[in-house]
């Protein structure tokens, strides 16, 4: 019972985590270059745009949830488990969501490297 | 730190979800937050200029650091296995940084915003791997 709660709350981390890092990644694509927009219009210009942006709240919230998740889990399973898991699951989960909602191109290149970094996370944090 | 400071906290229960926000109260898991919005802040100005596909497998080398901290300054024994995972993500971490940062898009005009993406980064980049000029684009996709 501990184990499917354990894995139940990894894969509410691993949901959570690529819906906020696609809405993010959006977010931060309609606001431009922060570097560049920092330099020519100021902090407060960089800050105004970015706390305007709907999908930056709701990929906050959406990071949020998998943040008390992962508190969740954590508290429930091995960190052993429940770290490489989480990560290496978000990896290839990132890679599909990329191509399919911000039709990023993951050629074999990106693909190759997404399921690499997958792997040897769960080597490293297992 | 957030994995120590919830074995100190203890079990949650799903009864008493009040205990997640009084675990933000041990230093510990306090201080994991901070950290992790200093890495929020870095990546999400990553993400201005560049694909989800390309920084986040880059992020990944944080756990690299983490065992080699741990290995050379803790002194703590890494098992071949974890050697092996560091050599995996590395070479991940080549294979991305090889090709462009950035994806183009149908419409190069789109990010003709004086606030856009700074070209000369993402072109100086993307020249110093050989990689076509169409392969990046200027400017940011606009609301």
């Amino acid at each position: 019972m501990k184990s499917a709660y354990t894995w139940g709350g990894i894969l509410i981390v691993v949901f959570a985590s690529v819906v906020g890092d696609i809405l993010l990644a959006r977010a931060m694509k309609q606001v431009g270059d922060v570097h560049a927009l920092w330099r020519r219009a100021g902090l407060w210009r960089v800050v105004s745009r970015i706390l305007g942006n709907p999908n930056f709240f709701l990929g906050v919230t959406a990071m949020a949830v998998a943040f008390f998740s992962l508190l969740f889990a954590l508290s429930w399973g091995d960190v052993s488990l429940v770290a490489p898991a989480a990560a290496s699951l978000t990896f290839i989960g990132n890679a599909f969501a990329a191509k399919i909602f911000l039709h990023e191109k993951v050629d074999r290149r990106r693909g190759i490297a997404a399921v690499l970094v997958a792997a040897g996370v769960a080597l490293l944090a297992g | 730190m957030l994995s120590h400071g919830m074995k100190q906290t203890g079990n949650i229960s799903l009864h008493h979800l009040q205990g997640v926000i009084l675990a933000v109260r041990n230093p510990w898991v306090a201080v994991g937050i901070v950290l992790l919005l200093a890495f929020f802040a870095s990546y999400m100005n990553s993400l201005s200029w560049a694909d989800l596909t390309y920084v986040l497998p880059a992020t990944s080398l944080g756990y690299v650091l983490l065992a080699l901290v741990a290995r050379f300054a803790l002194h703590e024994q890494v098992s071949p296995l974890r050697w092996l995972g560091i050599a995996l993500i590395s070479g991940g971490v080549g294979f991305v940084a090889g090709g462009p940062a950035l994806t183009a898009h149908e419409h190069p005009h789109e990010g003709s915003s004086p606030f856009d993406s700074a070209p000369g980064r993402l072109a100086g980049k993307n020249a110093s791997h050989g990689a076509p000029a169409e392969e990046v684009i200027s400017g940011g996709v606009q609301p």
